[in-house]
């Protein structure tokens, strides 16, 4: 059934059809005549961000806590640009976002009229597909395969530029009809030939690994992976996009892998036979060096997005379908074989991996004087581990310390910035979190520099009475540049120092939240779970060892198994080559 | 556990394996004729470092909107294989077919040549047109205009013998290709 409409209803229809009930946006002139039609609505609840980043990046952490497709609604030029890094960090971490755009009426379009810009010439590349609307009778279709693209296939953002004009002129709006595009048919299942020969060779296996990605979680593949690794028994790590697809409590987890990830689960990458890796994309940051990565090894790889197969590392056998369907095949060619893991190679293969393990990679020097970051992050998860929480995080240190010692036995429940590694990220990503989950727990686990950043967001919160809790690890230095400076730059501190901080308490206070500031180790437990019971925002400053480094750690232009340990005492500036201190 | 020894290199990032050459390919994309389409080719090839040899493109199915982009780029297999896929990822594009892996299929350009002259000079000109086939398609008393399809090779030759007698323009379209036999791409 057809109905006539402008081309503003018809937003609010097609948003309700695709079953939107959260919009993060900022008004502007170039998109009144949809906030119009918002205000004449209850269905649909907007949420007004303090800065157009910072609606992209809530509506990503709304995306990736429920699954579902963020979405977002700003202003033309100035909203538009502003919006870009949130789109870019979430076509770099595949979470699927509609944002709509408003643009300068058709006929001014080209003639740098106030507040134009060429949205979709500036999103092209941040974006998986972008629209613009020239006239009202495509603004469905457009839409609705806006959704469709966003959240099928390989998941990334989508724009939808819509002239003001275009907004006010009437058209006719169709539901939406079948779920398919003409042109767009991401490959869903994986060849059956592959799959049994992946299966094969995953059976015959001597040293196996699993390596899993945020694919498994995009995929809803988390328990079928789960089974898969217990068919096995083999060893399984996960890169930082993927944690929580498998639980950190179980003894087949090795732990994170990559430039911080664990000795045990770089080690068992370096030295496997074979390589299952599912749903990850062999990052620079997780092969280090890549003529030396896993020299000996078979590698398998599934991805639902054939570019990422053989782009950066050749594979022996590269499936291209969705996790969630390959895992099932597999798992049914696995039964049919009959399949038994070579029990002795594999009692060998864990013998080693234990060894590794024994060295307890994230080990760290305690201090009863001094808050450790590590120790704060432990606490932070000891006292939290019962309750509901999802946990957002900033990016630097603080970060990866996150990924290390806060264990994670669902998926969901971790959002960070993995592709991009934006600043920033982690406080609006709360706010959409808190907002998909009122009643749980919802921690930023934030750095003093990059919180900054995007601070503006706790207007939000405060607005909407999100009670996140923004958990600062604060060491007075953008710690990850001041680690890479002592590294490789002979200790020169070049602008890493965080000067005139603001008192964090006193800010939390003008933001209308709560502000808890904790600078020993003795007091740390009962400042958190004040932190926990409090109803409101919180800023917890906690105050933090400022000169620790972020172990272990690959160093640039080295292989999986040359990495520092915290305790090492080697010379760090000695383990990085001239040509390593090139690399970012 | 063994490991193996490291080579020299320290790159972090994935270089070219020195066993795969770099080598031309030309690539047929389907595309939906629609605003920024090309834009969107072009932008990937720069985006992600590719080189671009030659791009033609028009609209070949006009009831059905479909382009042909056809496009000569250069790289490894392994590039190769990349620039398809992420070609393939484009929304708007329908196939991408890589017409030098089909083997034989017809790869032509053609060429506008302008050459200036009088007296013996043109007449030379006509006769060099005359071998390779070239076709007067402009003529005044002091300057031809030819037209010239065929292989880039023997644009290319056809413009190395013209440029001794007056030749002063030269305007390619890029190669469009198809394969041969009955089979459609």
């Amino acid at each position: 059934m057809k109905m006539e409409m402008t081309g503003a209803e018809m937003v609010l229809e097609a948003l309700k059809d695709q079953g939107v009930e959260h919009l993060f946006g900022y008004p502007g002139g170039a998109v009144l005549p949809i906030y119009d039609e918002i205000f004449k609505q209850k269905q649909i609840k907007h949420i007004l961000v303090r800065h157009e980043q910072g609606a992209v990046h809530a509506a990503e952490g709304y995306s990736r806590s429920t699954g579902k497709v963020g979405c977002v609604l700003v202003t033309s030029g100035p909203g538009a640009t502003n919006a870009v890094t949130g789109l870019a960090d979430a076509l770099m971490d595949s979470i699927p976002i509609v944002c709509i755009t408003g643009q300068v009426p058709t006929h001014l379009i080209g003639n740098d009229a106030f507040q134009e810009c060429d949205t979709v010439g500036i999103t092209r590349p941040a974006t998986k597909h972008n629209y613009l609307v020239k006239n009202v009778d495509d603004l469905p279709r457009v839409l609705h395969e806006a959704f469709y693209v966003a959240a099928n296939g390989r998941p990334g953002p989508v724009v939808v530029d819509i002239p003001k004009d275009v907004q006010f002129a009437k058209g006719m709006y169709e539901r939406p009809k079948n779920a398919e595009h003409k042109t767009y048919r991401p490959r869903l299942k994986g060849d059956p030939d592959k799959i049994r020969a992946a299966v094969e060779l995953i059976a015959k296996a001597k040293r196996p690994v699993f390596y899993t990605g945020g694919g498994i979680i995009n995929a809803g593949a988390s328990e079928l992976l789960r089974e898969f690794v217990r068919l096995t028994g083999y060893p399984i790590t996960s890169t930082l996009m993927g944690l929580g697809s498998y639980p950190a409590s179980d003894r087949q987890w090795l732990g994170m892998l990559g430039m911080h990830g664990t000795y045990e689960a770089n080690w068992a990458m370096h030295d496997c036979d074979v390589m299952i890796c599912l749903g990850a994309r062999f990052d620079d940051r997780i092969t280090g060096r890549v003529d030396a990565f896993s020299p000996g090894s078979k590698k398998i790889h599934v991805d639902i997005d054939a570019s990422s197969i053989n782009k950066n590392v050749h594979v022996d056998i590269g499936i291209v379908g969705d996790c969630a369907n390959v895992i099932t095949d597999m798992l049914a060619v696995w039964r049919q074989m009959n399949a038994q893991p070579d029990k002795a190679a594999l009692a060998g293969w864990w013998k080693q991996i234990e060894t590794w393990r024994a060295r307890k990679s994230l080990s760290y020097r305690k201090s009863d004087d001094i808050i450790k970051p590590q120790y704060a992050i432990q606490r932070l998860y000891e006292l939290t581990r019962d309750k509901d929480v999802y946990i957002t995080t900033e990016v630097g240190q603080h970060q990866m310390w996150a990924a290390q010692f806060f264990k994670f036995e669902d998926p969901r429940r971790w959002m960070t910035s993995g592709g991009l590694g934006t600043m920033g990220y982690g406080l609006p990503a709360a706010v959409g979190v808190q907002m998909a989950h009122p009643g749980s727990l919802v921690i930023d686990i934030a750095g003093e520099a990059s919180v900054q950043m995007t601070m503006q967001e706790m207007s939000t919160a405060a607005q909407y009475h999100l009670p996140i809790k923004i958990f600062i690890l604060n060491n007075q230095y953008m710690g990850m540049v001041r680690q890479w400076q002592e590294l490789l730059h002979g200790g020169r501190y070049s602008e890493s120092y965080s000067e005139s901080l603001p008192d964090f308490v006193k800010l939390a206070e003008a933001y209308r939240g709560v502000g808890i500031r904790c600078e020993k180790p003795a007091d740390l437990d009962a400042a958190i779970l004040e932190m926990i019971n409090v109803d409101k925002p919180v800023i917890f400053d906690c105050m933090v060892d400022q000169n620790e480094n972020c172990y272990p750690m690959i160093p640039s232009g080295r292989p999986h198994n040359e990495m520092i340990l915290g305790d090492s005492g080697e010379n760090i500036e000695d383990a990085i080559s001239e040509e390593g201190k090139m690399l970012v | 556990m063994s490991t193996t020894p490291i080579p020299a290199s320290t790159s972090h990032y994935p270089a070219a394996p020195a066993s795969q050459k770099s080598e031309p390919h030309t690539l047929s994309v389907l595309v939906d004729n629609e605003p920024g389409v090309l834009a969107r080719v072009i932008g990937l090839f720069s985006g992600r470092g590719y080189n671009i040899d030659s791009l033609t493109v028009s609209e070949t199915e006009h009831e059905k909107h479909v382009s042909r982009i056809t496009i000569v780029t250069r790289g490894t297999p392994m590039v190769i294989e990349q620039i398809k896929n992420q070609l393939e990822r484009l929304i708007p594009i329908h196939r991408v077919i890589d017409v030098t892996l089909t083997g034989q299929a017809i790869e032509h350009e053609l060429a506008l040549i302008k050459v200036q002259g009088t007296g013996d000079q043109r007449a030379h000109a006509l006769r060099i047109a005359n071998d390779f086939d070239a076709r007067v398609v402009d003529d005044t008393t002091e300057s031809f205009v030819f037209e010239i399809s065929g292989a880039t090779e023997k644009i290319e030759r056809c413009v190395a013998a013209l440029l001794p007698v007056g030749l002063i323009e030269v305007s390619r379209s890029g190669i469009v290709a198809i394969t041969r036999g009955v089979a459609e791409m």
